[in-house]
């Protein structure tokens, strides 16, 4: 690709600082946890919180807040707080708690985190999940999480993809849901005392910034419609991730992007936006009418084993083609980690056979996962009491059994690596703007390791943000929060309404769905598993063309002041359609391979993603376009450069 | 697969609502319940009706956000599946599916099919909870618990708080919710410490909003995690022990 093609899209910005503690990596919390300033309990109540969102870490730093005495106001479009997605996580929870002799520690656990996220992560970040992440098992089991205990009465572990421990903490196959609903409970409990303010049913649609402050939240009210401000001193998304901007993806239909969107248009980075993870193991489409696909564990890897038919076009059921006519392609090309490679690698794999011919079921569009041969080795009552959830899950959506006939699975875009571009703190590059869980970066750099996202969500939001936002309140001890007849508040909140209002009067032609699926199809061509950089500009002009087409012809039913999810999705839409130019051009800009993030044109000799240490050991902070100047209308790219001391930079290497 | 949908519409909470007739002629078996609906509204859509509200979220059976009653069952034909996982298959081609809102006198309907199920989450604020801080519980592996009781108390935990026991009941009780939530945390180590507080205080929460046990058991029926159906008694259960001691634990 030519130099000047990326220079006429974005404009190279400045170096930006992490604020990491000039000490080793292993030692920045705990010197950061020294220096950080603290406000009298006295005093904490006199402090407003926003928290927007009440997933993992959301409900955490909103009840942990609360129980230290802020004042805390906690929002979330759903009816309670206990249905965010966090919920639907199954596998377990990383925690290197070391009790086994299998040699665990927190220095493995950061190796194990940086390496599988291919150096593209903050070492010192990883650190501190490591650190922290020790006692979230005793919390969580504390405050109602019933984790599986072996029979001596210890807890319970079992190993995920990437490592070679034994560190997963684990309820069944929803732990999820077990640490989801403990958090909400323990937000609850801070409700019924007095300290958090729940607002439900209400969702964020914008970031009210003053003197390059945040300040406060513009938010709509999902059932009177009634769009309003609230003010505080500090404001904490966690929003989750924009993996829906694929349109079909393992995420809740309502997990989506504006929260975030809409504070990088008001100035907050957003960081390395083109990570995003695909899941090997996913659901296929079945139908044009399936409306999501479907996460089934990567636990399964352990004894499925993946093949795809060595004919093209092989429609006979999966039982009638004798063992020399199938190609167990992972176990073929990766005999040392098998069917067992990390989820990038894995899903690369597959995406290839079936873009290649070698497809299955009705659609062509999947491989196989079978256990026939654990079935044989182990027994059918063993795998039963492995995998059965998973098994019913499997019937229930598909009808088949998979002790009979081999799954058919497909990878899936599943978690944003990318997210807020946030400091050591967590705040974002606007003061008193903070971000936990998947909605910001960091720790998973190109790829997230299986059972780390849980541990992020509870290590922020339990045991991070508790101490970083104060030490960012106690400079503002006194002040008062932000008059809602500031001039600040006052145009967002016109602004939101023009938007609104905007949706609402066009008599367009299609629904927004319509337009979420055209862009989902455009991002799967071009920026899913692997990117051709020559084909990345069109795939801008693709996007562009669509958002166009999307403020003509966008018809929206019904009207703004009532209940109205025609006019929640158009709202959610809209944004993602200029999300979806900057992950392109993320993509496109990121002139090497990492992780998730596979360049066709850097490849190692044997196919494998080929970083560029040299130029890209750095994260890439975009900052919104200029209005006015030289460089109007284009991103900038900023760039916090990554330094790995403990953890030295070298190849991954599966094979 | 040709089906007819009579739909429960009703603009608000204080709205007259009707059954409205559509039909849906492309139904295919492989379609959940919740993306038949979608294919209605898609069809509503395309002829510039208002389209039908309902709620889902994660569509993969664990958020609780789905719930309607079709032909009078909570959730749909299959016992113990939520509507994201209820198909089409389960009918046949000519047959008319009844959709509508979770019935029960605690959920007020908001909007079409869309209950306010917040009573629920009353209930939990009134004492569903442990009383404990970030940062301060011992050692998770210093508390001993055997793996029977942990097991048991998944069995309990793993309510995905839809309603639909709510939805079942014809007194529109909130006794396996209740009930659940009162054994699973009587399981744990540390929730152990509140169990006669929570019980006398959850109890008094729903019987404040929801209505006295059937104990005919369709709850347990209807409940998409399979919550067991002795939940009903462990709230009496609960409640006479903590009448009896006069402790907080």
């Amino acid at each position: 690709m030519a130099e000047t093609d990326i220079d006429a899209l974005r404009v190279v910005g400045r170096e930006i600082d992490g604020h990491v503690p000039d000490v080793a990596p292993a030692l920045a919390w705990e010197d950061r946890l020294l220096h950080y300033n603290l406000v009298n309990p006295s005093n904490r109540r006199g402090f407003t919180i926003i928290v927007v969102g009440t997933g993992l870490a959301g409900a955490a730093a909103a009840a942990a807040l609360g129980e230290l005495g802020y004042n805390v106001e906690v929002f979330t479009y759903h009816d309670m707080p206990r249905r965010a997605h966090s919920v639907a996580a199954q596998g377990g929870v990383n925690s290197p708690r070391s009790r086994k002799v299998d040699n665990d520690s927190i220095e493995r656990f950061v190796k194990d985190t940086i390496k599988g996220g291919d150096f593209r992560g903050r070492e010192a970040d990883a650190f501190r999940l490591g650190q922290e992440g020790v006692r979230v098992i005793d919390h969580m089991q504390a405050i109602g999480a019933p984790f599986a205990r072996e029979y001596g009465g210890q807890l319970a572990t079992r190993s995920f993809g990437g490592v070679q421990v034994s560190r997963t903490y684990y309820t069944r196959g929803q732990t999820g849901q077990q640490l989801e609903i403990a958090s909400a409970h323990a937000l609850s409990r801070q409700v019924a005392a007095g300290t958090c303010h729940l607002h439900a049913r209400q969702e964020m649609l914008d970031l009210i910034v003053k003197d390059g402050r945040a300040c406060g939240i513009v938010v709509r009210d999902l059932v009177s419609g009634a769009v309003r401000a609230m003010t505080a001193h500090a404001v904490i998304l966690a929003t989750g991730g924009y993996g829906n901007i694929y349109y079909k993806a393992t995420l809740a239909k309502n997990s989506n992007a504006t929260a975030i969107w809409r504070a990088h248009k008001r100035g907050a980075y957003f960081a390395n936006p083109a990570f995003v993870q695909i899941h090997p193991t996913a659901l296929p489409l079945m139908s044009q009418w399936q409306s999501k696909k479907i996460l089934m564990s990567e636990s399964l890897r352990n004894d499925g084993r993946i093949w795809a038919p060595k004919a093209k076009g092989d429609t006979r059921d999966p039982n009638a083609i004798p063992e020399d006519e199938r190609d167990y392609f992972l176990e073929r090309r990766y005999p040392a980690f098998g069917n067992l490679v990390p989820r990038d690698v894995a899903s690369r794999n597959i995406r290839e056979r079936i873009d290649a011919g070698y497809g299955v079921g009705p659609l062509a569009n999947a491989v196989y996962l079978d256990f026939r041969d654990a079935i044989g080795r182990l027994g059918r009552s063993v795998v039963r009491e492995r995998y059965s959830n998973l098994f019913d899950m499997y019937t229930e959506q598909t009808g088949e059994d998979p002790f009979t006939t081999p799954m058919r699975i497909a990878p899936s875009v599943h978690f944003t690596m990318g997210g807020l571009w946030s400091d050591f703190d967590m705040m974002t590059s606007i003061p008193g703007l903070f971000v936990g869980g998947e909605c910001g970066w960091s720790y998973h750099g190109a790829n997230r390791l299986g059972a780390n996202s849980l541990l992020s969500g509870c290590v922020d939001g339990w045991f991070t943000l508790p101490y970083s936002v104060p030490n960012y309140l106690a400079g503002y001890l006194g002040e008062p929060v932000l008059p809602l007849d500031d001039p600040a508040v006052t145009e967002t909140l016109a602004e939101v309404e023009a938007r609104t209002q905007r949706l609402t009067a066009n008599k367009g032609i299609h629904g927004p769905d319509y337009f979420a699926e055209r862009l989902g199809g455009i991002l799967d061509v071009y920026a899913s598993v692997s990117r051709n950089p020559a084909d990345l500009p069109g795939a801008i002009r693709e996007i562009r063309a669509l958002r166009d087409q999307f403020w003509r012809e966008v018809k929206v039913i019904g009207t703004a002041d009532r209940l109205n999810q025609e006019l929640e999705t158009a709202g959610r839409v809209a944004d993602y359609l200029e999300l979806a130019e900057l992950l392109v051009l993320d993509a496109l800009d990121r002139d090497e391979s990492a992780g998730a993030h596979f360049r066709t044109d850097h490849v190692t000799p044997d196919g494998e993603a080929m970083r560029d240490d040299d130029h890209w050991t750095f994260v890439s902070a975009w900052q919104a376009p200029p209005t006015t100047g030289p460089g109007a209308g284009k991103p900038i790219r900023n760039y916090e450069p990554l330094v790995f001391t403990a953890v030295p930079l070298q190849q991954r290497n599966y094979k | 697969m040709r089906l007819i949908l009579e739909v429960w519409r009703q603009a608000s909470p204080q709205a007259q609502g009707h059954f409205e007739p559509y039909e849906i002629a492309d139904a295919r078996e492989e379609m959940s319940l919740l993306e038949l609906l979608d294919r209605l509204n898609h069809q509503l859509i395309e002829a510039n009706q208002d389209p039908v509200a309902f709620e889902s979220d994660c569509r993969e059976g664990i958020c609780g956000t789905c719930g309607i009653d079709v032909n009078g069952t909570p959730h749909g034909p299959e016992d113990n599946v939520p509507a994201c996982g209820q198909h089409v298959r389960s009918f046949h081609d000519g047959d008319t599916v009844r959709i509508e809102p979770f019935r029960a006198a605690g959920f007020t309907i908001i909007r079409d099919l869309i209950v306010d199920r917040t009573g629920l989450d009353r209930i939990i604020q009134a004492g569903g909870t442990v009383a404990v801080d970030a940062g301060t519980a011992m050692d998770a592996d210093s508390v001993l618990v055997t793996h029977e009781q942990s097991e048991q108390a998944l069995d309990f935990a793993a309510c995905i708080g839809c309603g639909a026991c709510v939805s079942a009941c014809p007194n529109g009780a909130a006794y396996l919710f209740t009930g659940a939530k009162l054994k699973h945390l009587s399981l744990m180590p540390h929730g152990r410490m509140e169990r006669g507080k929570r019980a006398v205080s959850m109890v008094a929460q729903m019987e404040h909003e929801f209505g006295p046990c059937s104990q005919i058991g369709e709850c347990a029926l209807a409940c998409p995690a399979g919550v067991p159906l002795s939940a009903i008694a462990t709230v009496n259960a609960e409640r006479l022990r903590a009448m009896l001691r006069h402790r907080d634990n």
